[in-house]
């Protein structure tokens, strides 16, 4: 990996540099940090004006239900009065018992639910990454009718995926046109391995486009001049890729195989029509939330929802602390290269606008 | 060296077609099956064997209102797009761009609130627009989804404007231009691929949200294109009405491709224009 | 989801409301004849609504406008929600939970009745101001709960067995069958016919949703077993459901039903019917109609469901329609309903939308038996009908079937053990 040439003040370093940072551990240039922090005195109070708004405006439509979502999540079931045969009006405080459960008897589903949602997600993602990197790698070259193919790679994405799940369904179905290609019949909606490998390739299908999309506009952003000077440099074509592509596109990368892990984590359509509702090979939280909650069990849906929320949370924070240099900028070594990355960028530009 | 060439052209056009079937070849089984008659819809030709447009005269017959329903959801996705992009690029460029307390924190916030499934916020937001008398209004539709449109967005569009090189804004800032000026006529042109990137997302992912519109309006004249599809039914409640969803679904997705064509040109041009001087 | 701020809000309201309910309904507690005390909050007349899954036939809207021109001052606006039957009952539930007054009068699944009662989410209505002496019994059943009325029957269904004519002619059987052991010779009989290589016997809607706890309880109810008993305890592992589930399972197994038909919903049995893939297919009225503009047109006719050791029971489908309890102008919304679910809108409805009626004497009319040929076996059908479990947790009730049922068909549960285990899933799930 060291030997190949790149150019210097690319990031070659970077990836070792930023293994090297264990998290947590302090970063070593926090007297640069105050410097900048300096340099721009009064920030805090234009940060405060710029940021409230988006800030305000998700407390009022997230905040508030969510907060209603974690109280609801400590109560029980309404029990049944079997004198009057009514359901009786108020809930039962059951403090924790609802997260409790999963641990008990009621726990198989749970789980199960746990492992389909995050094999779903490894799966799904992984694979995405690859299609959609490759992707955006072949749009960003020129060539003719480049502006029609990228709006037709935004299909399998703009179809609204209740109807891409009906469609998909359609593809599965018994006497389908699946089965027809492959020549043999595989009944894709019962219980089984199979089920799973269809909702991948459908979920795949779909969301492929987007880590492209998003992957491609990072390429876009990147100057010609880099990869010309990795070329007199004499780096060979996966090198260019290794060392000055991905480090580049790095961030755009992450933040769309961050969402996309967010949603991933939340599938719900796609299995619940594809393959159907209870079908275990495919029941995923946000299904048994839902089950839970079309039977009026508002509290366990609550709390199996309160749940995903912190699987959720715990892995966008493991993104933010990855992503954290390229985010937010105050990431030590890494914040470092990327710095004198973007000097360097930033000479090519000055000399492009110059010229 | 020419050969090399020669076959590295072939192999770029193999990989566009690969990626253009990948895309297109389920699309593709939903044209034809949307051009199907209902008596052959089970069909597995790969050409209709009548080509009959009955499944899109059913979408537009007017009892399913699917017009009206397109040009609400156009006006839901368009604001949405538009107040979510607008709102991010402030909060964007303070996390992209400014030094302040808790910036990770409130960055981790943004997106753990896009993180709550919608099922679950959905009763108390219904609760809320029925006290004040929002049901049936399209603000009742755009502001719930500022919920999952801003995080994507904020997150989006930091990443851009963190990409673009901030010596280039202290130039033209000791050049005479104040903050706001040096990042509009600076950062967002140079940016231009991954905020349009971001509107494309955002608009798609609210233009196809259905939970909330579905939940937050009864009237068919407010109702938005996949409630309305979701209403579309067979003769009898046996009967899916498979062809006029897939007609459906082909008219909602062709819009946002012609847009996304029509604007796509403009930036490219932009940008070659920039690049060109 | 409903939030602990709407309960504190609306929680004395709702205590005094549920103890009024509860002193007047102990006081004509278990008898069901009586006039509930409840008539006298029947007040108010104005607009109202009424929600149902869209209707394509156009006939809904067509009613209401006779209505609307007839009471100028109390109109009934249509709120239409999705075709699928989980939306409608979740907007219907949103709707409660909030206890918004948007929806007055609200058209339920069958299934669905004991559930809204005992929420009290709908009012109990007057019995006396319904005709339902005039209608079938099994039906009338579906709109109470414990012994009283929560809603008026509107529209109804039930399961017929199809059979290809041509083929059974053809190999000398002259009438169809009425026990599955007679439909499994004339199968033999049918399959040693050239015409009939590659074609199965036998099937009905086994995918895991809704339509399988309807064959299932077919089964069990056709070999004189029940799900759940007279009082509503689950009784399900008997000898006889056994029988019921055996039958199905053993064709499973023996190929007599098409190992595809684990994915069957009602329009995949429809299509490999008609495509001339199947003998027998259990499905619902509105297949016939379509049949008759397919291959198999002029070659296939109805019958009664055949059963263990005789005809069968279907379970039943169908509409009832409820009054909301959080709506205003009651008594303009009682009057719809009576209106909505007279014996003439049950008859506009089965001309222009081939909905079957409630109304005993409607399936014997000329005219109509003329339009809609299966009419009588539908009756039949209907009169034998079992309704589908009467429970207050139908939602659980329902998936503990699909599950065990499914189990057994696949083969990874024998059907005792799937029975024994529903029979505890079940006692789970009423026991609340």
């Amino acid at each position: 990996m060291a030997d190949i040439k790149t150019p210097p003040g690319t990031a070659v370093d970077e990836p070792g540099r930023a293994a090297d940072r264990r998290p947590g551990q302090p970063f070593p240039e926090a007297g640069l940090r105050r410097t900048r922090t300096r340099a721009t005195a009064g920030s805090g109070r234009m940060a405060t004006l710029l940021v409230s708004p988006t800030l305000l405006v998700l407390s009022v439509v997230v905040l508030y239900p969510t907060i209603m979502a974690l109280k609801e999540s400590l109560y029980g079931t309404k029990g049944l009065d079997p004198k009057t045969g009514f359901i009786r009006t108020t809930e039962p405080f059951v403090g924790l018992r609802n997260y409790t459960g999963i641990f008990g008897a009621a726990g198989d589903r749970f789980w199960n639910a746990f492992w389909n949602t995050t094999f779903f997600t490894v799966v799904t993602v992984g694979l995405e990454t690859l299609i959609g990197v490759a992707m955006a790698l072949i749009m960003h070259k020129a060539f003719r009718g480049r502006a029609l193919v990228r709006a037709g790679i935004l299909v399998p994405w703009a179809v609204p995926t209740a109807i891409s799940a009906l469609l998909w369904r359609w593809i599965f179905n018994s006497n389908g046109i699946a089965n027809a290609v492959i020549g043999h019949q595989i009944l894709w909606t019962t219980e089984g391995f199979h089920a799973k490998v269809a909702v991948i390739i459908a979920e795949v299908w779909k969301t492929a486009p987007f880590i492209g999309l998003l992957v491609l506009a990072g390429l876009q952003v990147i100057p010609k001049e880099v990869y010309e000077a990795a070329r007199i440099d004499g780096a060979s074509a996966l090198g260019q890729f290794w060392h000055i592509t991905l480090p580049l596109v790095k961030p755009a990368l992450l933040v769309a195989v961050l969402f996309r892990c967010l949603d991933a984590l939340r599938m719900f359509d796609l299995p619940y029509i594809l393959v159907g509702a209870q079908k275990n090979s495919v029941e995923t939280l946000s299904m048994l939330a839902q089950n839970e909650a079309s039977n009026v069990r508002f509290g366990p849906a609550s709390a199996y929802a309160v749940l995903l929320f912190l699987y959720v949370l715990l892995i966008a924070l493991a993104f933010v602390r990855v992503l954290g240099a390229d985010l937010v900028g105050d990431g030590g070594a890494t914040g470092r290269s990327a710095g004198r990355r973007r000097r360097r960028i930033t000479a090519l530009r000055r000399a492009e606008v110059t010229a | 060296m020419t050969i090399t060439a020669k076959w590295r052209g072939r192999l770029l056009y193999v990989g566009v077609a690969a990626v253009v079937a990948y895309c297109l070849a389920p699309f593709y089984w939903m044209l034809v099956s949307s051009l199907r008659r209902t008596s052959d819809i089970f069909d597995t030709s790969l050409l209709p064997s009548t080509v009959s447009f009955e499944n899109y005269r059913a979408v537009f017959s007017p009892s399913q209102g699917f017009t009206r329903a397109l040009l609400n959801s156009l006006i839901v996705a368009g604001i949405t797009t538009a107040l979510a992009l607008l709102l991010a690029t402030f909060t964007a460029y303070a996390m992209a761009r400014l030094e302040f307390r808790f910036k990770r924190l409130i960055l981790t916030l943004i997106i753990a609130t896009s993180m709550f499934p919608v099922v679950s916020i959905v009763v108390p937001l219904l609760k809320l627009f029925t006290d004040i008398g929002w049901i049936n209004t399209y603000q009742s539709m755009i502001v719930p989804s500022m919920s999952f449109a801003l995080p994507l967005a904020v997150w989006n569009l930091t990443t851009f404007f963190r990409q673009m090189p901030d010596e280039l804004e202290h130039a033209a800032m000791i050049d005479g231009c104040t903050r706001g000026q040096a990042f509009r006529k600076i950062i967002i042109p140079l940016a231009a691929p991954g905020i349009f990137t971001t509107a494309i997302i955002t608009f798609i992912a609210a233009w196809n949200e259905f939970l909330i519109a579905l939940s937050m309006t009864n009237k068919p004249a407010m109702q938005t294109a996949p409630v309305a599809i979701s209403k579309f039914s067979g003769a009898t409640q046996f009967e899916t009405p498979f062809g006029s969803q897939m007609a459906a679904g082909v008219l909602v997705t062709i819009p946002l491709v012609v847009m996304v064509l029509l604007f796509q040109r403009r930036i490219v041009a932009g940008l070659t224009a920039g690049a060109a001087k | 989801m409903k939030t602990r701020t709407t309960r504190a809000l609306q929680c004395s309201a709702t205590l005094v409301a549920a103890g009024l309910l509860v002193t007047a309904c102990g006081s004509s507690g278990g008898s069901g004849s009586g006039e509930p005390a409840a008539s006298t909050s029947f007040q108010g007349r104005g607009p109202i609504t009424y929600v149902a899954g869209k209707d394509t036939s156009g006939v809904v809207p067509k009613v209401i406008d006779r209505w609307n021109t007839l009471h100028p001052k109390e109109k009934v606006t249509f709120i239409q929600l999705p075709t699928d039957a989980d939306s409608q009952r979740q907007q219907m539930i949103q709707n409660a939970e909030t206890k918004s007054d948007a929806y007055t009068v609200l058209s339920l699944d069958v299934v669905w009745t004991s559930e809204f009662a005992a929420h009290q989410w709908i009012d109990r209505l007057p019995e006396k101001q319904f005709p339902l002496q005039n209608m079938l019994k099994p039906v009338v059943e579906t709109a109470k709960y414990r012994g009283n009325l929560y809603a008026a029957p509107a529209s109804s269904d039930g399961g017929v067995l199809y059979y290809r004519t041509d083929l059974l002619k053809k190999a000398g059987v002259t009438k169809p069958p009425a026990t599955w052991s007679e439909m499994t010779a004339d199968c033999a009989k049918v399959k040693k016919l050239p015409e009939a290589e590659g074609m199965s016997c036998y099937a009905g809607q086994f995918q895991k949703y809704e339509g399988l706890t309807v064959n299932f309880a077919e089964a069990v109810n056709s070999a004189g077993g029940v799900v759940t008993d007279a009082n509503g305890k689950p009784d399900v592992d008997t000898p006889e459901a056994q029988k019921g589930l055996d039958f199905l399972a053993g064709s499973f197994k023996d190929g007599a039903i098409p190992k595809e038909a684990i994915t069957y919903q009602e329009e995949d049995g429809r299509q490999a019917f008609q495509s001339g893939k199947l003998i027998f297919l259990r499905n619902w009225p509105y297949v016939y109609a379509l049949a008759e503009k397919s291959k198999v047109a002029g070659r296939f006719a109805a019958a009664p469901l055949p059963g263990l050791s005789g005809p069968g029971s279907s379970s039943l489908g169908g509409h009832n329609l409820a009054l909301s309890s959080f709506a205003r102008n009651k008594a303009t919304a009682l009057d719809f309903m009576k209106f909505f679910s007279s014996e003439d809108s049950a008859s506009t409805f089965l001309k222009d939308a081939s909905l079957a009626p409630p109304y005993a004497d409607l399936y014997d009319d000329a005219s109509l038996v003329k339009q809609y040929p299966y009419l009588p076996v539908l009756k039949q059908s209907i009169l034998r009908a079992v309704p589908r479990p009467r429970v207050v947790q139908y939602g659980d009730v329902t998936s503990a079937i699909q599950q065990e049922a499914y189990a057994a068909l696949t083969g990874s549960k024998s059907s005792a053990q799937a029975l024994k285990d529903l029979q505890s899933e079940l006692q789970k799930s009423t026991a609340q």
